[in-house]
């Protein structure tokens, strides 16, 4: 593994890897010294040109439990708000001696693009492009499952609302096949991506009937910012229809989990009252963030990258 | 320190009785060292440490009469060639109980370089602060490359660098035994 750049890029055994890292990580969160040395002297750049807080601080925790010096690029207040482009950044971050790019883009294809263009030579992490992927979010999602329902094989996975706009869900429908479950997305059909039929997934548009027989529902946000056209008629209507609350929370099995990858809007993808409930592991879903990226960062950085050496004319 | 296939010219320096022995003289030597087992807290280095670590604790229990804990502690992230080698999967780290205090007994099955016991007393710092650390080891191959030495030795193997000492223990091989492969012309 050289990037991670879409979870459609793991095969089982690298899925299976990470996450068992990640088991053995998230240990190190309660020990009275939260740290390893293991990066010692690498360098992480997180560069994020849309807005982010936990995924960018998520990232930020694991490279400095990992003993990795962080830079923190932030497209507002920085040159790219003066017209620089990707290349120039990455041409500057390279010459600044970055081991990895995490990367966060509107546009979907930014990290491959950086990953393939042979602008830098560090390991790119997928942070969440466009509406493409968001691989380390389903990596825990996934790692999040498995501590609640064991080995994910033949386990029914529920994802509910904005498909369309979601990187969330493209993520989690590639990772979770991979893993030998079964996922169903739930939207209207205004919010299921053209060619979702090709992907390893069932799709309906009726929330209720997929309820029953879930081991974890998972809800997306209504992605306000992404949607100038009107895809249902109303937030209410919305709400009505493919919202989780109290009552859709009763149809599920008693062992089953609710998720959300947040920011949530309570109220209208999900009520406060199941956001809150014993059966929501959102809030767990941000602990068990930072072992997983730990586990990517340490999988990408530490062993031998017998990378070529950097070509003259990029210098 | 074990690796891949058995060669024809594998000499057998420990058999399964001989193991035994040398753990059973290990578990008294600790004890009459630390003259109390309260206090004393075992841990095995991944993989064949925490193998030996816990038959030490069994008859550790056996002699003493309660039950004595062990665990295991990891050390992959502290090793110093992690840049020289593909990224490696984690094993795991069970500390029993707090170690603030206590003697730990670290376990390993053979004792080489010394890197690896570095790094353990590494690991440990980052876990709490032990009143005292000792070392185990069922083999000690000589060719330290740091300051450190085993406080209770199973058996000292003088060995050439180009020899080879595998460990093998019935929870992960066939069977208990210790072999020197390789030497002269490697």
């Amino acid at each position: 593994m050289r990037h991670l750049l879409s979870a459609g890029d793991l095969s089982r055994d690298e899925a299976i890897q990470i996450l068992d890292t990640a088991e053995e990580l998230l240990n190190v969160a309660s020990r009275p010294i939260k740290k390893l040395p293991t990066l010692r002297g690498r360098t992480v750049v997180n560069l994020f040109y849309e807005d982010s807080t936990r995924t960018r601080i998520s990232f930020e925790a694991a490279a400095k439990r990992l003993s990795a010096d962080v830079i923190n690029f932030s497209a507002k207040g920085s040159s790219v708000s003066k017209g620089e482009s990707l290349k120039d950044t990455a041409l500057t971050l390279q010459a600044m001696g970055a081991d990895a790019v995490v990367i966060r883009h509107h546009l979907s294809g930014a990290p491959h693009r950086l990953a393939s263009s042979g602008w830098m030579h560090g390991a790119i992490v997928n942070a969440g492009d466009g509406t493409h992927e968001h691989p380390t979010q389903a990596l825990l999602d996934a790692f999040t499952m498995r501590r609640h329902l064991g080995d994910l094989t033949d386990r029914r996975i529920t994802i509910v609302g904005d498909v369309l706009h979601s990187r969330v869900a493209r993520s989690n429908a590639l990772l979770l096949s991979t893993l030998g479950a079964e996922v169903t997305l739930v939207a209207p059909p205004t919010l299921l991506p053209v060619g979702v039929e090709k992907w390893p997934v069932h799709t309906t548009y009726d929330l209720d009937s997929a309820l029953h027989k879930a081991d974890a529902v998972m809800m997306l946000r209504v992605q306000a910012e992404r949607m100038q056209n009107a895809y249902f008629p109303s937030a209410r209507e919305y709400s009505r229809r493919y919202g989780l609350d109290a009552r859709r929370m009763g149809m599920l099995p008693d062992h089953a989990i609710v998720m959300h990858p947040g920011p949530m809007n309570r109220g209208m993808e999900i009520s406060a009252e199941v956001a809150d409930s014993v059966r929501s592991v959102i809030v767990e879903q941000v602990t068990n963030g930072v072992a997983v990226r730990m586990a990517v960062l340490y999988l990408l950085l530490s062993g031998s990258n017998e990378s070529d050496p950097i070509p003259e004319s990029l210098v | 320190m074990s690796s891949t296939s058995a060669s024809p010219r594998a000499r057998v320096v420990l058999d399964d009785r001989d193991i035994s022995r040398a753990l059973t003289r290990i578990t008294h030597e600790i004890l009459e060292r630390n003259r109390d087992s309260r206090g004393l807290v075992i841990l095995g280095i991944p993989t064949r440490g925490v193998h030996l670590a816990s038959r030490i604790a069994a008859r550790m229990s056996e002699v003493e009469g309660r039950t004595i804990a062990h665990g295991a502690l990891d050390i992959t992230m502290y090793r110093d060639d992690l840049r020289m080698k593909p990224a490696r999967a984690l094993e795991h780290t069970s500390i029993p109980e707090d170690i603030d205090g206590k003697t730990v007994v670290l376990i390993d099955d053979v004792l080489f370089s010394g890197r690896t016991i570095r790094a353990a007393l590494d690991a440990l710092s980052d876990i709490g602060r032990p009143r005292a650390v000792q070392l185990a080891v069922l083999v000690d191959r000589g060719h330290r490359e740091l300051p450190i030495r085993a406080d209770f030795v199973g058996k000292n193997l003088p060995t050439s660098l180009s020899e080879k000492v595998r460990v093998r223990l019935s929870e992960s091989d066939e069977a208990d035994q210790v072999t020197i492969e390789g030497g002269e012309a490697a």
